[in-house]
């Protein structure tokens, strides 16, 4: 085991701080490079003529997934030192619905409206204004909601200790999901087609 | 007056290459993914750097305020050293420069605003805004977005993260009906 490099602490905190820079250039580049600093091309995604979205997002889950599960079957990686977020389901589950009407409403979400405002979309730059209102406004409401913030606490669970599976057949599961949302995206962007905007 | 040859020279300067195809940008995507978890034990996010410049500035504003609620005190930690100086502050700010980077090789740097063709500038700026407005608050909810609780969540096969992730394409689904002027 040699890795996460900076939980063995080959680097500290000053050292992170440029790393994580770094890795905000390979994030932010290849959403750009997805076409994520459009809202048109990611607001597609909810009439399904332009499938990206999906496509983007699974493909690089699934390239993640495989690989850091293979570094650490090979010994790489201790997968029990990367860093899971507690899973705090009620508040989760309304914070999604929320942001996925804040999704297609506003046509960006936090990173994508950086890579937008970037390349010089005013519309991102006004979503970013937009989403440090909204935290603003979270920040001040926040002592009142914080028994429902702090609900349904699960601490960092995976899915395959939910169910009690070992963790292979969970990512063969999501594989399969992968490939078949694949097929269905084409099959939908095909059959949408015609909503395409001139 | 634009005459013939220098209409050609500047379609040639402004000509804008395609994006890359979804597989090979989720691939370069989901392998930065990967060398954050290896390099630095934790995956990818955007609306905590977000969290910590408005905790910042409230701090600066009203220090007591600020100081007397969890939230902002969660991003403002001991006091011991700016909240700005932090791991998702430095990534954001190289998803920027990643970004412009990307943008300028390819072509794509454009002062513009995205919209569809049945929406005024006005318009779409103010349904800019109020999603911005409804994506902060859902984000902060849900303790991280797309990029926090989706992309590195989804990976790392987090519950909360997958059950955000379905609850995202259901609220953007359930809402797009209402938008469609905006964008088809």
């Amino acid at each position: 085991m040699s890795a996460p490099f900076y939980k063995y602490g080959l680097f500290g905190d000053e050292i992170s701080l440029v790393i994580a820079f770094l890795i905000g250039i390979g994030f932010g580049f290849f959403l750009e490079r997805a076409g994520f600093g459009n809202a048109r091309k990611l607001a597609a995604q909810f009439y399904f003529y332009d499938m990206t979205v999906f496509k983007v997002m699974f493909t690089a889950i699934v390239t993640a997934m495989i690989g850091l599960y293979y570094l650490s079957v090979l010994g790489f990686v201790d997968l029990s030192l990367v860093y899971v977020s507690p899973t705090f389901l009620l508040p989760q589950v309304v914070g999604g619905l929320i942001l996925g009407v804040g999704f297609a409403v506003g046509g960006y979400c936090p990173g994508t409206s950086a890579v937008s405002a970037a390349t010089g979309r005013l519309d991102g730059m006004v979503f970013l204004l937009g989403i440090v209102a909204g935290i603003f406004f979270f920040g001040e409401v926040f002592p009142a909601i914080e028994s429902f913030y702090t609900a349904t606490p699960m601490g960092s669970v995976t899915l395959p200790q939910l169910f009690g599976v070992p963790y292979g057949l969970i990512l063969f599961l999501v594989v399969l999901m992968a490939l078949g949302g694949f097929l269905l995206a084409g099959w939908a962007e095909k059959k949408f087609a015609h909503l395409r905007p001139e | 007056m634009s005459t013939p040859s220098s209409a050609i020279t500047d379609h040639a300067l402004h000509k804008e290459r395609p994006y890359w195809h979804p597989y090979a940008a989720g691939i370069g995507l989901g392998l930065v993914l990967l060398f954050s978890f290896v390099i630095a034990g934790r995956g990818l996010g955007a609306s905590g750097a977000f969290s910590s410049l408005v905790a910042t500035v409230v701090h600066a504003v009203a220090p007591e305020h600020a100081q007397n609620n969890a939230f902002y005190g969660e991003y403002l930690g001991d006091g011991s050293k700016s909240s700005l100086l932090d791991w998702l502050v430095f990534e954001v700010i190289g998803v920027f420069a990643g970004g412009f980077l990307s943008g300028a090789l390819a072509g794509r740097l454009r002062i513009t605003v995205e919209k569809g063709p049945h929406i005024s500038t006005g318009g779409r700026l103010t349904l800019a805004f109020l999603g911005g407005f409804i994506m902060g608050v859902g984000a902060k909810l849900a303790r991280g977005c797309t990029s926090g609780q989706g992309l590195t969540g989804g990976a790392l096969l987090s519950v909360g993260g997958w059950a955000f992730m379905l609850c995202v394409f259901a609220g953007a689904y359930a809402t797009a009906y209402f938008v469609r002027r905006q964008w088809i």
